[in-house]
C-alpha cells in the first residue's frame, strides 16, 4: 500500500474518532438551555467528520494510478535511506532538545548551543568561525525580540537570576 | 474612490511605512533568492514582526514588500543558477537560465525585473478597478451568503489543485476545517477537542501552523538531499543590466497581454502565480512567430518577459479576494489574511468603507513595491546574489532557528515550539504522499469564519431553512458542488477512455 493510502488510513482513523466525540460524547455536557438553540457546538464538526470520513475512504478505495515515480526535483519517500535521514532526525531531536531547554538554560546558552551543534551535525568543522556568529546571531535576535518587539525571553538560565 | 486614494497616498508615503516597503523588498529579495525557500515560508517567517508592529497598514504594507521581494528574487535564483525558490517561477527558468548561460544574466535580470515591473503594476491598476466594484456587490451578502461563498472558495481552491489531487486536497482542507476546532472558540465558549491538553485551549497556535506546513518541510528537504541547495553551475559574474531598443519593442505586447491575463488567473481562487506563469509561458509560444517559436527555451526574451509578468500580475490579482470578499486565494494570502485577523482587521467589503487606510495603502505600497524593485534592487543584485554562496551548513540551522522563534514569538509557549515540530514531521510525511498543504492552512484560517457565518445563519433561520430560503446561498452551493464533481468526472470519463470502455460523449 503506498503512502498516501497509509495517510489516508489515519486520518480516517482521526475522523472516526472526532466523529464519535461529536456524534456521542460532546454534548452531555451541554447545559440544558443551549439544548433549545438550531446550533449546538457539535453541529459543525458533525458535519465535517463525515466529509472527511467520505474523503478519505474515496482516496482508500479509489483504483488510483500506480504512481509513476516521483516529480523531478521531488524526494522519493521510497527510497528514503538514501538520503541524509540520519541528519534530518538528529536536526529535529536538536529542535526538541531547544523547547525542553528554552526555559531552563535561558535563550542565550540555548540558542547558541542549538545553532552551533546543529551547523556540527550538517558538517562544519570551522569552530572559529562558527562560534562567533552564533554568539553574534543570538545576541541580536535576544534583543530584537526583548528590546524592539516587548516579548520577554529569559536570556541565562534559571539559577542566575530573571536577567533583564 | 479619490478620498481613498489620497488616503492610501499619504499612508503609504509616510516615513516609516516607505521604510517598511524598501526593508520588506529587500528581506523578501535576500531571503527569495535562497534556494527552497519560497514566498510562502519567508512570509510565515515575517508575521511575528508585522504583527508586533501593531499597525495594521504597516504590518500588511511589510508583508505585501516581502512577497513581492520573495517572487523577485525566486526569478533570480532561477535565472543565475536554474534553482526556483517556487513553483511560479518554474517557467523562468526556461528561458532565464540559458541566457545567463551565454553569459547575457545581466539582460536577463533587467528583463525579469521589467517584466515583473509591469505585471505588479498593471495588475495593481485592475485591483483599484476591480475591487471596489467587487466589495459593492459583497456588501449585499449576509452571513448565509458568506458561508456558501467560503464554501464555493474552498471547493474551487481544491479544484484546481490539478488531476487525481482533488479528493486529497479536499481532504486537507477538510482537516485544516477540523483542526480549527480545537479549543475554545468565541461563539459558544466551551473548548473543544482539547483532549484535556491545557495548551490547546487556545488552539492551535496559526503562526505554528503556517511554519509547520511550510518553512519545516522546506528546510528537512534541504537537509534531505543536499543537491537542492547545489549552488554552482551559474555564472556569478552580472554585467551589462542594458536591453536594446530591439528587445524592448519585442516584449512589450508579450508583458501587456500577460499581464492581463495573469491578473484574471490570479483572481481565481486557488491557480494562483503559477498556472499563470507556464500558461503565460505556453500562450505566448503558440502566438510566436515560427522562427522565434524556435527560440522559445534557449534563451529567448519573450518566454522570459511572459511568465514573469504573468505570475506578478497574478500575484496582484490574487489580492482582490482577500480584500473584497475577505476569502484568500492562494497559501500566501491565506498566510497574510492570518496576520490581518491577528491584528483585529477583518478583511472584507467592509474592509474598504471602514478602513480605507488599509485598503488604499497597500495598493499604492504595491506600485511603491514595484518600483522599489526595480531601481534599488536591480542595481544591487550583483551584491545580493553573493547571498547564493552562503554555505548550507549555516543557512540550514538559521532556518530552523528562525522557524522555532517564529513560533515562540507567535504564541509565548515553549509547548508551542513541540506543538511545531510534531506539526512539521506531520507535514513533511503529507508532502512525501504529494498531499497539497497550502488547502489545510486555507482551511484552518477560514475554518472558525465559516463556522461563525453557518451558525449565525442556523439561529436566525432555526435551522437549516437558510438554504431554502435564500436563493443565492444554495445557488452558490450547488455551485461548490460542481466545481469539486466535475473534475472527478473528467477524469473518471478520461480513464473509461483509455480503457476503452467509452468514446467520445
Amino acid at each position: 500500500m503506498a503512502l498516501d493510502r497509509w495517510i489516508a488510513l489515519v486520518i480516517l482513523m482521526i475522523s472516526l474518532v472526532y466523529g464519535y466525540t461529536a456524534f456521542f460524547t460532546m454534548d452531555d455536557g451541554l447545559p440544558p438551555f443551549m439544548k433549545f438553540n438550531a446550533i449546538w457546538p457539535s453541529t459543525f464538526p458533525k458535519g465535517l467528520s463525515v466529509l472527511a470520513i467520505l474523503c478519505a475512504l474515496i482516496i482508500l478505495v479509489s483504483p488510483g494510478k500506480d504512481t509513476d515515480g516521483p516529480k523531478v526535483g521531488d524526494i522519493d519517500y521510497r527510497r528514503l535511506l538514501d538520503y541524509k535521514i540520519g541528519q534530518a532526525a538528529a536536526l529535529l531531536g536538536m529542535m526538541v532538545l531547544y523547547a525542553l531547554l528554552l526555559r531552563p538554560a535561558g535563550f542565550l546558552i540555548s540558542t547558541v548551543g542549538f545553532l552551533v551543534i546543529s551547523s556540527m551535525i550538517l558538517g562544519e568543522r570551522k569552530l572559529h568561525i562558527l562560534i562567533p556568529i552564533a554568539m553574534v546571531a543570538a545576541g541580536v535576535v535576544w534583543y530584537l525580540v526583548q528590546g524592539v518587539l516587548g516579548i520577554y525571553l529569559r536570556p541565562l538560565p534559571l539559577f542566575l537570576g530573571n536577567g533583564v | 474612490m479619490l478620498d481613498g486614494i489620497l488616503i492610501g497616498l499619504s499612508t503609504a508615503f509616510s516615513l516609516s511605512n516607505l521604510l517598511m516597503v524598501i526593508g520588506g523588498c529587500l528581506i523578501g529579495t535576500f531571503i527569495g533568492m535562497l534556494p527552497g525557500l519560497g514566498p510562502m515560508s519567508i512570509i510565515s517567517i515575517m508575521i511575528p514582526v508585522a504583527i508586533s508592529i501593531g499597525d495594521p497598514s504597516a504590518a500588511l504594507i511589510l508583508l505585501a514588500g516581502v512577497y513581492y521581494g520573495a517572487i523577485f528574487g525566486g526569478s533570480t535564483s532561477s535565472i543565475l543558477i536554474n534553482a526556483p525558490g517556487v513553483a511560479s517561477t518554474v517557467a523562468t527558468s526556461f528561458d532565464g537560465y540559458p541566457l545567463a548561460r551565454q553569459g547575457k544574466a545581466g539582460k536577463a535580470l533587467t528583463v525579469a525585473a521589467i517584466s515583473s515591473f509591469c505585471g505588479g503594476s498593471i495588475g495593481a491598476v485592475l485591483l483599484m478597478i476591480f475591487a471596489p466594484a467587487l466589495a459593492s456587490v459583497a456588501l449585499l451578502f449576509h452571513s448565509a451568503e458568506y458561508f456558501a461563498l467560503m464554501v464555493v472558495g474552498l471547493s474551487a481552491i481544491a479544484a484546481f489543485a490539478g488531476t487525481g489531487q482533488v479528493v486529497k486536497a479536499l481532504l486537507m482542507t477538510v482537516l485544516g476545517l477540523i483542526m480549527a476546532t480545537v479549543g475554545e472558540g468565541a461563539l459558544f465558549n466551551m473548548p473543544r477537542f482539547t483532549m484535556g491538553i491545557m495548551d490547546l485551549q487556545s488552539g492551535f497556535g496559526f503562526i505554528t501552523l503556517a511554519m509547520a506546513m511550510f518553512a519545516l518541510p522546506e528546510a528537512l528537504y534541504l537537509v534531505l538531499d543536499p543537491s537542492r541547495s547545489k549552488t554552482e553551475g551559474g555564472s556569478s559574474e552580472i554585467k551589462d543590466l542594458r536591453i536594446t531598443k530591439a528587445e524592448a519593442k519585442s516584449i512589450a505586447p508579450v508583458i501587456g497581454r500577460q499581464s492581463i491575463q495573469g491578473f484574471l488567473i490570479g483572481v481565481l481562487p486557488g491557480a494562483g502565480a503559477t498556472i499563470a506563469s507556464f500558461l503565460g509561458y505556453a500562450v505566448e509560444r503558440n502566438i510566436a512567430p515560427k522562427e522565434e517559436q524556435d527560440q522559445f527555451g534557449k534563451g529567448s526574451v519573450k518566454g522570459l518577459a511572459a511568465p514573469e509578468s504573468a505570475n506578478n500580475a497574478a500575484c496582484t490579482g490574487s489580492f482582490v479576494p482577500l480584500l473584497t470578499l475577505g476569502i484568500p486565494g492562494s497559501g500566501t494570502t491565506a498566510i497574510l489574511l492570518g496576520a490581518l485577523i491577528a491584528l483585529n482587521v477583518s478583511p472584507g467589503p467592509r474592509l474598504m468603507v471602514d478602513e480605507p487606510q488599509i485598503f488604499w495603502a497597500v495598493i499604492i505600497s504595491m506600485y511603491v513595491g514595484n518600483l522599489i524593485l526595480l531601481i534599488l534592487n536591480l542595481p544591487l543584485i550583483p551584491y545580493i546574489a553573493k547571498v547564493l554562496a552562503v554555505p548550507r551548513n549555516y543557512l540550514i540551522p538559521f532556518i530552523f532557528f528562525f522557524t522555532l522563534m517564529g513560533a515562540y514569538i507567535g504564541q509565548n509557549n515553549a509547548t508551542e515550539l513541540l506543538i511545531l515540530v510534531g506539526l512539521g514531521v506531520c507535514a513533511t510525511l503529507l508532502r512525501f504522499a504529494d498531499y497539497p498543504l497550502a488547502p489545510l492552512l486555507i482551511g484552518f484560517i477560514l475554518g472558525s469564519m465559516l463556522e461563525d457565518n453557518f451558525s449565525r445563519s442556523m439561529q436566525i433561520y432555526d435551522g437549516f431553512g437558510f438554504l431554502l430560503e435564500r436563493p443565492m446561498t444554495i445557488g452558490l452551493l450547488g455551485f461548490a458542488v460542481l466545481l469539486v464533481l466535475l473534475p472527478a468526472y473528467r477524469a473518471r470519463r478520461a480513464r473509461l477512455r483509455q480503457a476503452g470502455v467509452a468514446d467520445g460523449d
